[in-house]
């Protein structure tokens, strides 16, 4: 191996390698599959940070209401918040950044299966972005109706929904066409020897993530157009004066939302299955039953939507199958957890900043799936649904899970994508931050929602005020720790010391090339002769 | 439908672009979220259909079943000069295989007058979404009329898209880009605008012929 390092660290990094132009064109022209995923990377972390400042400023106005914003600007700051975390950033998330910097990597390939289309989505992706960032300043200004669009209001709000459900729109044909690329890559692309069963279990996850972009996304993309043509030529079909039923456009809203949830977490989950390998030193246990239960929840996903509409008006014969269906989601997901937790079993235990954000991603996803029972089961759903319960339940799952399994990832490959590495004390000091504020922030509205405190609210009663500030403290315990981190990583990308091919020990292809990696990847395209996690 | 080898991973080359059951298992996968986004437009077309079966009924007379007639064997037809010109590639016959493509774009377009003539009609008595007389009518009227124009309306536009991708690959071919050994862009565009013929199929009878 020391031999094949020599040579390979002779051939310069995809950073150096001249392509057909230079500059800046040579980013946003560039189809190699790294740089498409670099630049991902920047535009998501981006949108994130601007969606995490609204976050926190709806924090500030919860502390004492109407001081610093208005009702409406409330309003907005909501649905811009939800608007950017979900379309903007977790969606795409790791598939997009992660997912095209190692996908071909992992399965031994040069690119993925369309370069021209990846770039093309890339692109889909800056175009839609820079639509809903322009619909805020721009017609009757930003929309108000929160991130769901639920119809009729989302018809007759003044607010720019038209130019905003545009960029949403396109950002769902970037997520499609991904999608399209990872199926055939995966199918297509794989090393010599490479067979379903010795794939990494992270592409597995893209491989059961993939699929759910694909069969779920034209849905609400088409469903969005609709309410586009109810705005401009009151077309009827969600507008009860016209004949038409608002439930319908709940019922497809979340026919795709709901398997969105997969399409954000099960990437964190694939990246934590490759990390606790690394971490313990030992093969991860289970390998089939992870892999399998990753397409199990995309399955089982397309069939729960209705749990979202339990308090909306649907039968009660429905609205128990929903219920069933919903509780079978956490079978597969306890099958993951365990497995991950047996692979920590006797391993030895090196216990590094990503394995810290991924113990944590354990922690916190747990608690967010039994709360998602708690709300799976009618009868307290009927009590909690309008509730911060479900908004403590949702950063749980999105924030707590995909978040942390993606900042996870970041710091496990940020050597291999930039060949340096990063503080690991300030890595763990901002791990330290985050996870007690993140806690302090997102359970109080656990509280809150037991004790009735409704979501969406501007106002609220004085008996909330200790927890809403209880609340908001955590929140900016969980900024400062989103400071330390963002500044450790963006400092070790100038001043990081030499990373080396294979800081953590890892078993996976990724591990075997040079970091940063060569333009084509591998010199030679490597023969897989046994599972991707092989220690001694 | 495609079969790719999947089961046996070793008997896959590492082939760069230009890979043709990857192309193809592209292409397919692109229809199948094709047939999601209509199937959500059909999907509604059945609710309301059954909520307002009578004003469906009503209002599929007043649709003018030449029109739908005409269009459903121009599109078959163009279906059938699509697939000869993928044959005739095949086999090498370039300037056929060209013929057979202008055929194909012509019978698009002549679709796309068609739907312009039946819509202008239409529009001109007074029938668009949200016009003073359709607002009288009963809701389920309202509702036929405004799936009608949304229905056709994004057909249409995918046969707009046809026609452009197809005078693509007319030029394509005239420059050999597609030539007998490398056919899979013609192929795959034939397999689009098949499915853009079948959605025709479906929408015929849900619109013309239920009265």
């Amino acid at each position: 191996m020391t031999s094949a390092g020599d040579r390979a660290a002779t051939q310069p990094s995809f950073y150096h390698t001249k392509g057909k132009y230079s500059g800046i064109l040579s980013w946003i022209l560039s189809t190699d599959h790294k740089r498409i995923g670099i630049m991902y990377l920047a535009a998501i972390l981006t949108f994130f940070l601007i969606g995490v400042t609204l976050g926190l400023m709806m924090r500030i106005n919860l502390i004492s209401p109407g001081r610093f914003i208005t009702a409406k600007t409330y309003n907005r700051l909501f649905s811009l918040h939800g608007v950017i975390q979900i379309f903007l950033f977790i969606i795409p998330g790791i598939p997009a950044s992660l997912g095209n910097f190692f996908l071909p990597i992992l399965i031994g390939a040069k690119d993925v299966a369309f370069p021209r289309i990846n770039l093309m989505s890339w692109w889909l992706y800056m175009i839609g972005g820079g639509i809903v960032v322009l619909s805020i300043f721009t017609g009757g200004g930003a929309p108000d109706t929160g991130w769901t669009f639920y119809a009729p209001y989302s018809i007759r709000t003044t607010t720019n929904i038209s130019l905003a459900l545009c960029g949403v729109i396109l950002l769902g044909f970037s997520s499609i066409f991904t999608g399209l690329n990872f199926i055939t890559t995966i199918h297509r692309l794989r090393a010599p020897g490479m067979g379903y069963f010795r794939m990494p279990l992270f592409i597995w996850s893209l491989y059961a993530t993939a699929w759910t972009q694909v069969l779920a996304t034209p849905v609400i993309a088409i469903t969005l157009m609709l309410v586009i043509l109810e705005r401009f030529f009151a077309i009827g079909f969600f507008e009860p004066a016209l004949g038409g039923d608002p439930l319908l456009y709940e019922h497809l809203f979340w026919m795709y939302s709901h398997p969105a949830v997969y399409i954000m977490i099960l990437p964190a989950m694939g990246v934590v299955s490759e990390i606790f390998p690394t971490f313990a030193k030992r093969t991860v246990f289970g390998y089939r039953a992870i892999a399998f239960s990753s397409l199990a929840i995309a399955f089982v996903g397309y069939l729960v939507w209705g749990h979202h509409m339990f308090t909306s008006g649907m039968s009660d014969f429905a609205r128990v199958i929903f219920s069933l269906i919903t509780f079978m989601v956490a079978v597969p997901t306890g099958v993951k957890v365990f497995n991950w937790l047996a692979t920590l079993y006797k391993g030895s235990i090196q216990l590094d900043s990503p394995l810290l954000f991924s113990l944590s991603f354990i922690f916190l996803f747990s608690i967010a799936g039994l709360t998602g029972l708690t709300i799976g089961s009618l009868s307290l759903n009927l009590y909690l649904h309008g509730t911060y319960f479900i908004v403590g339940h949702f950063h749980y799952t999105m924030f707590g899970g995909a978040a942390f399994g993606f900042f996870a990832g970041i710091h496990y490959w940020f050597p291999k994508m930039t060949g340096r590495m990063f503080n690991e004390r300030a890595a763990k000091t901002a791990w330290f931050f985050m996870f007690i504020g993140f806690n302090i922030l997102y359970f109080t509205m656990f509280i809150l929602g037991l004790q009735g405190m409704p979501r969406r609210y501007f106002q609220y009663l004085p008996q909330f005020r200790t927890n809403h500030i209880i609340s908001t403290v955590g929140s900016w315990i969980l900024a400062v720790g989103l400071i330390i981190m963002f500044g450790n990583l963006i400092r070790a990308i100038f001043k990081g010391k030499k990373a080396g091919m294979n800081p953590w020990g890892g078993k996976t292809l990724e591990w075997q090339i040079p970091s940063p990696p060569p333009a084509e990847n591998f010199e030679t395209i490597p023969v897989i002769e046994h599972g991707p996690y092989k220690y001694d | 439908m495609i079969e790719p080898k999947m089961d046996n991973p070793d008997e896959i080359a590492i082939k760069e672009r230009g890979d043709y059951t990857g192309a193809k298992m592209g292409m397919w996968i692109f229809l199948f979220t094709e047939v999601l986004f209509f199937g959500v437009l059909f999907l509604l077309y059945s609710v309301f259909r059954s909520r307002y079966a009578l004003d469906f009924h009503a209002s599929a007379k007043e649709l003018d079943i030449f029109f739908g007639t005409a269009n459903t064997a121009i599109l078959l037809t163009s279906s059938l000069t699509m697939a000869l010109s993928i044959a005739l590639v095949r086999k090498g016959k370039k300037g056929l295989s060209i013929l057979c493509q202008s055929v194909t774009i012509v019978l698009g377009i002549i679709f796309l007058i068609n739907k312009y003539v039946e819509w202008g009609a239409h529009i001109s008595s007074g029938i668009y979404p949200h016009s003073a007389l359709l607002e009288q009518m009963s809701r389920g009227k309202v509702i036929f009329f405004s799936l009608y124009y949304v229905m056709t309306g994004l057909h249409g536009l995918h046969v707009l898209i046809g026609i452009c991708v197809i005078t693509g690959t007319l030029v394509f071919t005239a420059r050999e880009i597609i030539n007998r050994e490398d056919f899979v862009k013609l192929e795959n565009t034939g397999l689009y605008w098949h499915f853009v013929d079948i959605i025709w199929i479906y929408l015929f009878p849900l619109f013309y012929l239920i009265t």
